[in-house]
């Protein structure tokens, strides 16, 4: 810490851990003499291996070994390998346990997303980002909505969690997905009380819209910051889309949009190697993923960089509307009021994630009053030998591509992940650089300007764990030395 | 194969056997009344039956330093508890491939049905097991844990940069 | 008034799972928060790692630490919430047993940061780059991975576990419960019950006394009943060499236990003892007929030891002589 005698400026600050997400990370920042940001690196320290300690692994594991990549996002994984499951074997679920599948999914959407406005990202809204230290967390929120809203709020997630569980098995870490369905169903005298708590859903999703509005959207500073350009990055949007070009959380086409909102490419998920390629940076262990046929341009904005956006803010950029009537209301205020689209402004991920709330909650809606929902069928037993199986899902936090190859047991020879935050890797590191560089200095930091730098990742809603599934391991022999710069200065070889 | 240090450094293989009561360690107490001469390394274990063997004896037994570890039972059809044998063949069965799933080499493992009459073959298959083991080399599981743990010690996420100023 | 007692949460090589088991305590978290002062919990709260080094040692009556410990990071953290903390709880079976990342101790850290940044499909790494960790010289660091996958207490002393992928609310609320009190139970107990798994599932009545196989079907190759035992039905499930206390949740969910809350008091090695459960059930008698039953488990190594494999008694593949 400087101490009051202390005549030189910082020449390093160092945010750790960052917190209020999902996972680890920290932020190096380097100045200059004159207190001026120089560079600042978003640094995620974690890593596990998944894609090599799952070799050799039966491939209908993957759904369960898959979801410990993150316990705050697991039905997204297990969505993603049960979907890959189903393209492995070549085998299609039937209707009924689709829609199981699809009620899962989308209650586990509301009640994820809950999470992240009202805990983790919200409280630098709702609180306030230069709120003392101490307040800015569920707690603070709780002080500042009032213990009824933060009562609803609890009760609400606990009822959604508890379907998952009730459905799959478990809700962190579920157990349901299995190549061509599910493993369990809903009876007809469930429905009831399904109906009741999907009005229930319907109605708080709303209401947390209504918090919004008024707690962020009245508040003139807010706005500012949202749509202040310390805050916004022009690059393409990637996201799912259903045959309607809507919005869709579990299945259909990923369909990429450039910075002026054209489409750019689409894809299914069988392609995705045709257009989704990883780099490779020395001073963190994500990967970030870059549109092959832009090129990997580093760390900038713009039509001539590959670097994508996923998750809402991504989603309703590529998307011709939201699939469900309330949602789409609320996404046409959304863009008229950022002023068309698509929307680069990173902040108004938040936004965007709250008319996501609604569409995940008309879709519990919609299914609840389904029949086909309480039918019989819910497998269709695989009978092809495997080979190879790729599944894409939209997870809360972004794309999510799991892609598997077998031998003929059906035990995994590879697999390689693209993991929903990580897509994002380019862009947050690119974000908390800017808004560094806009809010310090003179080598001037204090915890509420340090706070609003980590608000620049925390919109996205990273999900590190997710991001970093792999493991590098060893010290290479070759150690090169960087300056803050990024450039080599030494080499040494041990 | 055992390095011409681990050779200078007097190392002997120590396998770890376990021998049912009613037919093996009979056979092996036959062996040393005959005066048959076989191979010191190996620590015999009574158990009552070869089904008595638990796997996690025989990982424990690596796990403390055992370079090999040595079943012995009745023959099928010959078990003092009918079916003990059995189980303990269908145990190592799945254990063997548990162990080649682990690295542990398969010379290092092995079951052998012995009658209580056969101390000859006490001796041929105590003989057969150390000079393979021998040459494998030790197996020194509680030397490697060690040697793993040392990592620790590194401090390697030190040198946090010199001019680090700032917290947050 | 006196101090409210403070605890910590941490997590290692995480999945995150944990953390959120704690806030599906629900309407009782409530409860948590009015009888304990948190000091320190990344995912919900903003005090970094220079406010736990600013509390006295000893000073924080319990450290919940979840996740496996992988990193020079992980160990360092891991470390000063043993110093400042009178208690640490092992949280979660990453903690406990070294969890489903414990996996990689099947594999050798060269191969994965080989398949990683240079061999996996999407990857476009012309330059051979790889994420480097210190550099010493001023720039960004990263901390050092280790060569393997630990479980907590191979890195420090651990006080009690609270096992389960995760664990389940009503046991943390016990614990918290237990810890509150004031009358702790010996070191080293795992806070839950110490029976087993089928003792407490819904399916018990139908597991028979004698089970016999001449194959084992993996899930996805057979419609499972719903009102039998798994065991009975040819699933590999581990209910017989698990710890009971999470419900049965995945029997519910129409699957077979896969072995998270680890073993009984009983049992040093789960893995082991869920091998000579299953194996000595093979019908077979003779060589080939067991090796045919059999290789109908393909991963034995993977489905024995799924969340236990850095806690078992060989904590790691070898490359031994070949």
């Amino acid at each position: 810490m400087p101490t009051g005698a202390q005549q030189t400026l910082p020449r390093r600050i160092t945010i750790d851990p960052i917190t209020r997400l999902e996972g680890h990370g920290k932020i190096d920042i380097f100045l200059d003499a004159k207190g001026e940001v120089e560079k600042a690196f978003y640094q995620i320290p974690e890593l596990r291996g998944f894609e090599v300690f799952s070799l050799g692994r039966p491939a209908e594991d993957m759904p369960q070994i898959t979801s410990r990549i993150c316990g705050v996002c697991p039905t997204a994984h297990h969505m993603a390998a049960t979907k890959a499951l189903d393209d492995l074997y070549r085998v299609d679920p039937p209707p009924t346990a689709k829609k199981v599948r699809e009620l899962i999914y989308n209650t586990f959407m509301l009640e994820d997303h809950a999470l992240h406005v009202y805990i983790l990202g919200g409280p630098d809204f709702i609180v306030g980002p230069d709120a003392p230290k101490a307040k800015r967390n569920v707690l603070g929120v709780i002080e500042t909505v009032g213990i009824e809203t933060g009562k609803r709020v609890i009760t609400m997630r606990r009822r959604l969690r508890e379907l998952i569980a009730h459905l799959g098995g478990k809700v962190i870490h579920p157990v349901f997905g299995l190549p061509g369905g599910v493993a369990r169903g809903v009876s007809p005298d469930e429905i009831p009380a399904l109906k009741s708590l999907a009005d229930d859903a319907v109605a708080f999703a709303l209401f947390t819209l209504e918090v919004f509005r008024k707690i962020v959207l009245a508040n003139d500073k807010y706005v500012a910051l949202i749509t202040s350009d310390a805050f916004t990055h022009h690059t393409y949007s990637m996201g799912l889309v259903d045959a309607a070009n809507k919005v869709n959380f579990y299945d259909g086409t990923v369909r990429v949009t450039d910075p002026s909102g054209k489409e750019f490419t689409r894809f299914a998920p069988g392609e995705y190697l045709d257009t989704v390629a990883e780099h490779v940076e020395p001073w963190s262990y994500v990967k970030f993923p870059f549109l092959k046929k832009v090129g990997w341009k580093g760390f900038t904005d713009g039509p001539d960089s590959g670097i994508y956006s996923v998750a809402p803010l991504a989603r309703l950029n590529v998307a011709d509307g939201m699939a469900t009537p309330e949602a789409q209301k609320a996404y046409e205020e959304y863009v008229a009021t950022l002023g068309g689209k698509p929307v680069h402004h990173t902040l108004a991920n938040h936004w965007a994630r709250v008319i996501e709330m609604i569409q995940a909650a008309e879709k519990i809606r919609e299914l609840a009053a389904d029949p086909l929902l309480t039918g019989k069928e819910l497998r269709t037993l695989p009978t092809e030998k495997p080979t190879r199986g790729i599944g894409i899902v939209e997870a809360p936090r972004g794309t999510l591509m799991h892609h598997y190859e077998t031998d003929e047991k059906g035990l995994i020879t590879k697999a390689n992940l693209i993991v929903a935050t990580q897509n994002n890797a380019g862009r947050i590191s690119m974000s908390v650089e800017k808004a560094a560089r806009a809010l310090i200095h003179g080598g001037k930091v204090d915890d509420g300007l340090l706070n609003k730098i980590e608000m620049a990742f925390r919109a996205y809603d990273p999900c590190n764990a997710c991001s970093t599934h792999a493991l590098p391991g060893q010290m290479p022999l070759t150690i090169r030395l960087r300056n803050a710069a990024g450039d080599v200065e030494k080499v040494i070889e041990r | 194969m055992t390095t011409t240090a681990e050779q200078a450094n007097g190392w002997e293989p120590r396998i770890v056997a376990f021998f049912c009561n009613w037919c093996t360690y009979t056979a092996a107490d036959l062996a040393g009344v005959s005066r048959l001469r076989h191979a010191p390394n190996a620590r015999i274990i009574r158990v009552m039956c070869s089904g008595r063997l638990d796997p996690q004896f025989v990982l424990d037994a690596f796990a403390r330093g055992a370079d090999g570890v040595l079943v012995g039972g009745c023959h099928p059809g010959d078990c003092h508890y009918m079916e003990g044998n059995y189980k303990a063949l269908r145990r190592v069965r799945l254990l063997e491939r548990m162990l080649d799933g682990m690295g542990i080499h398969r010379d290092r493992f092995r079951l052998e049905w012995i009658s209580a009459s056969e101390g000859e073959k006490v001796k041929t298959t105590i003989n057969d097991m150390v000079a393979r083991v021998r040459a494998l080399g030790p197996l020194a599981l509680p030397a490697k844990f060690a040697d793993w743990d040392r990592e620790m010690d590194e401090l390697e996420h030190a040198v946090a940069a010199q001019t680090e100023d700032v917290h947050a | 008034m006196p101090d409210k007692p403070k605890v910590a949460f941490y997590w290692c090589a995480s999945c995150g799972g944990c953390e959120e088991s704690i806030v599906d305590l629900a309407e009782d978290i409530l409860g948590v928060v009015a009888a304990v002062d948190i000091m320190f919990w990344p995912v919900a709260m903003d005090f970094k790692k220079s406010d736990v080094e600013t509390i006295a040692d000893g000073g924080l009556l319990v450290a919940m630490i979840n996740g496996a410990v992988r990193t020079s990071e992980q160990e360092e953290m891991a470390k000063l919430l043993r110093r400042k903390s009178t208690l640490v709880v092992a949280y979660g079976s990453c903690a406990h047993m070294g969890g489903i990342p414990g996996l990689a101790n099947q594999f050798d850290r060269e191969q994965i940061m080989k398949y990683v940044y240079e061999d996996s499909p999407s990857t476009v790494n012309a330059d051979h780059a790889r994420p480097v960790p210190a550099t010493g010289n001023g720039g960004p660091t990263l901390p050092a991975f280790r060569s393997m996958v630990r479980a907590l207490d191979q890195v420090i002393d651990v006080d009690y576990y609270l096992p389960g992928c995760p664990p389940v609310p009503r046991m943390l609320k016990a614990a918290i419960g237990t810890l509150l009190s004031g009358k702790l139970p010996p070191k080293g107990t795992v806070l839950g019950p110490d029976t087993g798994l089928c003792e407490e599932c819904p399916r018990k009545e139908t597991k028979p006394a004698d089970l016999s196989y001449t194959a084992f079907h993996r899930p996805h190759e057979v419609t499972i009943k719903e009102e039998t035992c798994l065991l009975a039905q040819g699933v590999v499930c581990m209910g017989p060499a698990t710890r009971g206390g999470c419900g049965a949740q995945c029997i519910a969910g129409n699957m077979p236990c896969t072995g998270c809350f680890g073993p009984t008091s009983r049992v040093r090695d789960q893995g082991a003892k869920i091998l000579s459960a299953i194996a000595s059930s093979v019908a077979a008698k003779d060589t080939e007929g067991i090796d045919r039953t059999l290789a109908t488990i393909p991963d034995p190594v993977g489905t024995f030891y799924r969340y236990g494999l850095p806690g078992s008694l060989l904590r790691r593949k070898i490359a031994d002589h070949n």
